[in-house]
């Protein structure tokens, strides 16, 4: 098998998966953070309930985040060597800035956070779960700041004499517009998965008539952040679409399925292409709509993939620029029709807690549930979408991923690790979902208590 | 600042990030492999996961640190070791995974035998990165094969060499040593006093591997006669320290013992990477071929801005640290009461 698919393959599985659960950590460390606040200004005993319940959520779920996150760290060196002595000048900074001022924090201040209850200041306790918040949302800014440079490249020249891009304007880095729409994108991502795992879990105790106060409680913050969030996403996903019109004219012809030049551009709402996911053949299309979403203008022109390919073919050489269409294309359609109910779903769910008996409600049975799996396919479908988007490049303009990968790796090594990978996480997942359940559903009382099954048994008991 | 300031000034900030993450880490990978040896009941085995419960993921992100830092600053350095060490490396990932789940995850549910499991996932998550880590560190000494691409060119066996064992089975018994120290100063009672009988008997397999270590290095390695920093009287200084620490777990001074296995830590990555100055991969195909600070290392703007950053955010953190363990410093208790879980 072929060592750059096998490498792409383990990027894409690692990082997702990782993906799939930091979002929540940034959301969720928020949410503790604030009730912690409120129980810390009003002494409302339900605040204090609230903070044990979804913190105790969090931390089952921050684990996951932490262990998968270092194989993300060590990946670029293992995997992509020729990547990280190309671009390592400049990738390597916001990384290493990343551990030094982000990663020293959360994980620090966590263990303070667990372990300090009772045994230092309130006030240092409270600070404690802030630094967590602030130190995992400073952890995704400078990672989406390296990875936006990934997709934007700034501040670098090309040395010819050592043969390696290096950064001459660490501002321009840290400033790369690409990067901050990304930071808002994906930090208003995790709140919207925080809100709508707060709904899910509420209802299903409102529904059982458990702790009504408490879930009631939970229930309207999570409608009104999500409502919040998911319209940030949204706006946020609006931005970077204009961004990618000018930046990376081939990623937004391919994610609409626009072949020839359009202008102004209609909206896809179905295309059905051939097989290789080259070709159109059938298509219904909105007139406009495109042109709007592009460039805030509905008569601009938008560029199809046969110009933009010819263009990149002079630019940069023979080769084929042209992304897979169909994963660009369903990507984000289900990103976008996700972002859009969830807007609705939570409007709805706000406007519901104004009525005295929601929680009696046949909806309540199944929507907020249903709901939850919203926030995390759209999620990994927009990554999926921005990564694949960008092929060939692994840094757009610059490099090509066949010329990233470690050379000195074989399909043995690849194959070990795969599975490896592959294995251990799945075992992660199943142990994850268990305990995530087996709390949700204990509730608030059993969260007050350090095990949910209290008179832990005795192991290896031989004295 | 001048280019070769700033490349030795990170070639020391790196060797400073591996010696706080030998002296941190190495306790509570230490900790860890005991675990399930010397906790009995589960309270006892929750008391010895306490010992490092709210340090262990701030002690981990040192080595975190280091992998960034050597992105940063020697992307060449970073790209070689860790695609040459592939292998190596995955399974060091693999033991850090299984380790940090299982601290989250053990006292989650009751179930004896879910705990249990999680216990060894401990151990051997443990166990793992001591042993390939200190064989990579051994190999790094002896240098390994590198072609003029700066392409290491052999396998995970290039790493299984006598001199890569012993170095790792080095790194293991010293990291017990200093575990069961560790553990002596944090815990009370009976707990404590069976930790104490056992690291008399892990002193023993310490100070044979540190000493079989020693004699093997003149053998194996050229850093002895290719010395770039002279070390001085560093190398025999760390074999002496630990070979003193008897005394003290002797005369029940669990204080000087730890901070005598902790000091060999530093001592011994001192002396390593004084000797391998200014290289830092060496290659064996061809010392023409090894990599150095200067040919490894990024651009001088690059170095510049890190350094600023560095200078800035270190000793912040620092300082946070050292506050969280001295906020935890009191002994840990079997007592159940004042267990957290
Ligand atoms: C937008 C945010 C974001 C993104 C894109 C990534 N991560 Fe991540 N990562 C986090 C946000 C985050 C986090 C929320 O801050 C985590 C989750 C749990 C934690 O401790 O920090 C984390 C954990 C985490 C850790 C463990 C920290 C610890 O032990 O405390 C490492 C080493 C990384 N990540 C590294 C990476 C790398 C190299 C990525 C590039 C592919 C990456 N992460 C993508
Ligand atoms: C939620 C976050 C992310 C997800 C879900 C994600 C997903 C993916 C996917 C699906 C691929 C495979 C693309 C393909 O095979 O065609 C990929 C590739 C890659 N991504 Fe990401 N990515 C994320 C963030 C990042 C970040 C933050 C970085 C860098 C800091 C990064 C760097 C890379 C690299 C180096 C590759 C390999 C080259 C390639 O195949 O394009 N990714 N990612
Ligand atoms: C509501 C409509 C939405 C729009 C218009 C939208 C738009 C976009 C666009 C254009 C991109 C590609 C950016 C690029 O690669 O340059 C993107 C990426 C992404 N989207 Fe969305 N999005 C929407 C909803 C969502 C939702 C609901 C989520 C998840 C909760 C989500 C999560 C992501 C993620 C994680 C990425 C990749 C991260 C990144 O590139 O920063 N999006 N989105």
């Amino acid at each position: 098998m072929d060592p750059i698919l096998l490498s792409r393959l383990q990027f894409a599985l690692t990082t997702i998966y990782h993906w799939l659960f930091v979002p929540l950590t940034l959301g969720l460390g928020w949410f503790v953070a604030f009730m912690q606040t409120r129980f810390y200004q009003t002494r409302d005993e339900t605040w204090r309930k609230m903070t044990k319940f979804w913190g105790k959520l969090f931390l089952i779920n921050f684990a996951i985040g932490v262990v998968t996150g270092i194989v993300q760290e060590f990946q670029f060196g293992m995997n992509w060597s020729e990547y990280s002595r190309y671009v390592g000048d400049i990738f390597g900074a916001p990384l290493a800035i990343e551990a030094l001022l982000a990663f020293f924090m959360e994980s620090t201040f966590l263990g303070v956070w667990i372990f300090g209850e009772g045994r230092i200041p309130e006030k240092v306790h409270l600070a404690s779960i802030w630094l967590v918040a602030i130190g995992s949302n400073l952890s995704a800014v400078w990672i989406l700041i390296a990875n936006g440079w990934m997709q934007h490249p700034v501040g670098y020249i090309i040395n010819e004499s050592t043969g390696r891009a290096e950064l001459v304007d660490f501002l321009a880095l840290i400033t790369n517009e690409k990067a901050w729409v990304f930071v808002w994108h994906t930090l208003a991502d995790g709140l919207a998965m925080a809100s709508f795992l707060i709904l899910a879990i509420s209802a299903y105790h409102l529904v059982r008539k458990q702790n009504m106060a408490f879930f009631k409680r939970s229930f309207q913050m999570g409608a009104l952040a999500g409502l919040i969030a998911s319209t940030l996403v949204f706006l946020g996903g609006h931005t970077m679409g204009q961004f990618m019109y000018e930046s990376q004219p081939m990623k937004l012809a391919a994610l609409e399925a626009i072949w020839e030049t359009e202008q102004p551009a209609s909206f896809s709402l179905l295309t059905i292409g051939d097989l290789s996911g080259k070709r159109e053949v059938w298509s219904i299309r909105i007139p406009y709509v495109m042109s709007s979403l592009a460039c805030n203008d509905f008569s601009c022109e938008v560029r199809g993939v046969h110009e933009i390919q010819m263009q990149y073919e002079q630019q940069y050489g023979p080769g084929d620029y042209i992304p897979l269409m169909v994963v660009t294309y369903w990507t984000f359609r289900i990103m976008m029709a996700f972002g859009f109910i969830m807007m609705g779903a939570s409007a709805w769910f706000l406007y519901a807690t104004r009525k005295k008996n929601y929680e009696k409600a046949k909806w309540m049975k199944y929507v907020p549930i249903g709901a939850l799996t919203l926030p995390y396919l759209a999620n990994a479908s927009g990554w999926i979408l921005t990564e694949m988007g960008r092929q060939p490049w692994i840094v757009f303009g610059l490099l090509k991923v066949e010329d990233a990968v470690s050379p000195n790796l074989t399909t043995v090594d690849l194959l070990i690790s795969l599975i490896g990978y592959t294995a251990v996480y799945g075992s992660l997942a199943a142990a994850m979902v268990y305990l995530m359940k087996k709390y949700a559903i204990a509730g608030p009382d059993a969260a007050l208590h350090e095990s949910v099954d209290a008179a832990p048994g005795r192991v290896g008991a031989q004295d | 600042m001048s280019y070769e300031f700033l490349q030795t000034l990170w070639f020391i900030l790196i060797a400073v990030l591996w010696i706080g993450f030998f002296f941190l880490e190495g306790f509570d990978f230490g900790v860890g492999m005991l675990l399930p040896f010397m906790g009995r009941k589960d309270e006892e085995r929750r008391a010895v996961i306490n010992t490092i419960g709210s340090v262990w993921d701030g002690n981990e992100v040192w080595l975190l640190t280091a992998g960034g830092a050597t992105f940063a600053a020697f992307p060449h350095w970073y790209a070689t070791m860790f695609s040459g060490f592939y292998l190596a490396l995955f399974l060091v990932l693999i033991g850090l995974i299984l380790r940090g789940i299982a601290f989250e995850y053990r006292s989650k549910d009751s179930n004896p035998k879910w705990r249990r499991t999680f216990d060894w996932m401990i151990a051997v998550g443990s166990f793992l990165p001591s042993l390939l880590l200190g064989a990579a560190f051994a190999n790094l000494a002896r240098g390994v094969p590198i072609n003029q691409d700066m392409m290491y060119t052999g396998n995970l066996f290039t790493l299984l060499n006598p001199y890569g064992l012993i170095g790792g089975m080095t790194m293991v018994s010293v990291f017990l040593l200093h575990g069961a120290n560790f553990l002596t100063l944090k815990l009370e009672g009976k707990l404590r006093d069976r930790v104490r009988e056992a690291s008399k008997k892990l002193y023993i397999a310490a100070a044979v591997m540190v000493v079989l270590l020693a004699a093997t290095t003149y053998v194996y390695t050229d850093i002895t006669t290719k010395i770039g920093i002279d070390p001085g009287i560093i190398p025999i200084a760390s074999v002496v320290i630990l070979l003193s620490t008897i005394l003290f777990i002797n005369r029940k001074m669990e204080g000087w013992a730890f901070i005598s296995t902790g000091v060999r830590f530093v001592l011994t990555q001192v002396a390593f990477f004084t000797l391998m100055f200014p290289r830092v991969m060496i290659s064996s195909t061809n010392p023409e071929w090894s990599l150095t600070i200067s040919n490894a290392s990024s651009s001088q703007y690059t170095l510049t801005v890190m350094s600023i950053v560095a200078l800035i955010f270190v000793p912040v953190v620092l300082a946070y640290q050292g506050w969280s363990y001295y906020m935890f410093r009191k002994r840990i208790s079997t007592d159940k009461k004042s267990l957290v879980y």
